[in-house]
């Protein structure tokens, strides 16, 4: 097939990938037990010896890894290779607590080099194409990870890294880039720097773009489509597991393919911790089943979102992670229903409504209620009563479809809702539980 | 021929309508007329003033969701049946009507004044001309 870097396994069948799945897990089972303290530790409390775990249909066996567990063994106590074997480190930036660190052998690399080259490939490029990588070079993955998978597929990287938007401009139009990486907000930013600039980006051989590293919108994929006249490919990735391309999403750009020979992709009830099935939103966990410096077992990401095991029109076989749709921490649990602001979100551009709104979470006897209050605006405020109040049921239905549960929609005065930093809160929760 | 009328989304809660006449008291807008249609948890203010583009300005400039839109003004002389002559025709010719408040002023000694909008707003103004109601108009808003 075109596109495809490696199609005798992005297109194995479902027995082969769950074959390779089963061996590899076993053995990534064995190498933190013997080399990684804190796993075996946890085995060991649980009563899980690593004979126990015969393949894939055993993982729910295995203990979890959280971002705490990262901090608490910080710097290198989750290392599973003594030091001399590992040839690169990386870090997260820390933005949400204490930074980590990761590590990588060779065999690490080529792997990360080969997936990532799987992306590339599937977003059209070929040996002979210049990526431009405007991701951090750094301790930050996101450059080296996609130079990795340039030097792999053979194609030109040109290291341009993160900053200076007019040299970046220049170089897009010297060097004839056929392809950018870097983050979408960013290539939003040099769309409009290159309109103000007079560049006509359909002039440039520049043909795809590959965003990643921050969450973003069909909405913006499809303004940086047209700013930088590209096809925008989506790649996921997070320092603990690899770095970019954990995912990658193919020219169907419907879901990212998840590297099923390198990890496994669980969707988990944040309650019960039991899987949930396809299309119904959970949290993310990945288990790295090659990775020998850094393996992580069940790494609990926090972020929500779903899987689907469909066919997907480009062949590959590997199944589809949507974009992550929020974050656990963000969750409230009504009646026994998980609900997520961003359900709530999607409800309301459906209905070009106003993204400014919030939920009011009560409990009124022993049942709890949802309210959620929207700001009117203009486009949709009528002089009759009967308008506003059908377009209130109107919300309240697709809430409670959407939901699952049923939601009181109220609409109340533009710049009502309280803002903190220039963002709405979200939640009010009234309810005195504990 | 019509008038022009504001309606103000006002929540329902302490202060609110407060606000928004004060707002507008303050910019010297005077209002002729003033009618609120209430539910739980909104309320739409439904007001005729002196001068529409000064009071639109001064609630966009305040974040005040805002809409203008025609109304018919009519006329009443101060002696029974007199409404109710008005609401027959509109029901004989098959207009519904969606609300209506009244109003008097100083000057009005010969009666008092009807806002009323129709379902059918067109058909209604056409019902009120060919049967020779006195309906106002924007110069006898601004007269007032």
């Amino acid at each position: 097939m075109k596109n495809c870097y490696q199609p005798e396994i992005e297109q194995a069948s479902r027995n082969k990938i769950n074959k390779i799945q089963s061996e590899r897990l076993v053995t990534a089972v064995k190498r933190v037990y013997d080399n990684v303290p804190i796993y075996r530790a946890r085995m060991d409390e649980t009563g899980v010896k690593p004979e126990d775990i015969k393949g894939i249909e055993d993982l729910y066996k295995l203990p979890f890894t959280s971002k705490q567990d990262l901090r608490d063994t910080y710097p290198f106590g989750m290392f599973a290779v003594p030091m001399e074997e590992v040839i690169r480190l990386h870090a997260s930036s820390g933005t949400t607590g204490k930074q980590i660190v990761v590590g990588y052998t060779q065999n690490d690399l080529d792997n990360w080099g080969d997936i990532v080259a799987r992306q590339l490939s599937a977003a059209g490029i070929t040996k002979s194409d210049k990526v431009h990588v405007a991701y951090g070079y750094g301790l930050f993955t996101g450059g080296l990870g996609i130079a990795e998978g340039a030097r792999r597929l053979g194609c030109t990287s040109i290291p341009v890294s993160s900053g200076n938007t007019a040299r970046q401009l220049t170089i897009l139009q010297d060097f004839e880039s056929n392809a950018i990486a870097c983050t979408p907000s960013y290539a939003m930013y040099l769309a409009e720097s290159a309109a103000k600039a007079g560049i006509d980006t359909s002039k440039l051989p520049l043909r795809a773009g590959i965003f990643g590293a921050e969450p973003w919108t069909e909405e913006m994929r499809r303004e940086i489509e047209k700013g930088l006249n590209i096809k925008a490919y989506d790649i996921y990735g997070l320092t603990e597991i690899m770095g970019p391309g954990v995912a990658y999403e193919c020219s169907e750009q419907n879901g990212m393919h998840v590297n099923e020979d390198h990890f496994i992709i669980e969707i988990l009830d944040p309650e019960t911790h039991k899987p949930v099935p396809d299309g119904e939103k959970g949290e993310i966990v990945f288990t790295c089943l090659t990775k020998e410096a850094f393996p992580l077992i069940r790494f609990r990401t926090k972020d929500i979102g779903t899987i689907t095991h469909e066919k997907c029109a480009c062949g590959r076989t590997f199944v589809r992670m949507s974009k992550p749709m929020g974050r656990i921490d963000d969750m409230l649990i009504i009646r026994g229903v998980n609900v997520f602001p961003s359900q709530i979100e999607s409800v309301l551009l459906q209905m070009n409504l106003s993204p400014n709104y919030q939920l009011i979470v009560d409990r009124k006897g022993v049942l709890d209620t949802l309210e959620v209050q929207v700001e009117i605006t203009e486009g949709i405020f009528s002089d009759t009563i009967a308008d506003i109040s059908r377009l209130e049921r109107e919300l309240s239905d697709k809430l409670k479809s959407t939901l699952g549960i049923a939601a009181k929609a109220t609409f109340v005065a533009a710049g009502s809702i309280a803002r903190s930093e220039g963002k709405a809160k979200r939640v009010v929760d009234r309810r005195n539980l504990i | 021929m019509f008038i022009k009328q504001l309606s103000v989304f006002v929540e329902n809660k302490q202060g609110a309508l407060s606000q928004i006449i004060s707002l507008l008291s303050n910019s010297g807008v005077n209002m002729r007329a003033v009618s609120i249609a209430d539910t739980q948890d909104f309320g739409i203010l439904r007001i005729i003033v002196n001068d529409m583009d000064l009071a639109i300005n001064t609630l966009k400039d305040n974040n005040v969701i805002v809409r203008a839109n025609h109304v018919i003004g009519v006329e009443l002389e101060d002696k029974p049946g007199a409404l109710s002559r008005v609401l027959s025709l509109l029901t004989a010719g098959g207009v519904n009507v969606e609300y209506m408040y009244a109003f008097v002023t100083p000057g009005s000694s010969d009666g008092a004044y009807l806002v009323l909008r129709a379902k059918h707003n067109e058909k209604a103004e056409k019902i009120l001309s060919e049967n020779n109601i006195k309906m106002l108009s924007e110069d006898d808003i601004k007269n007032m």
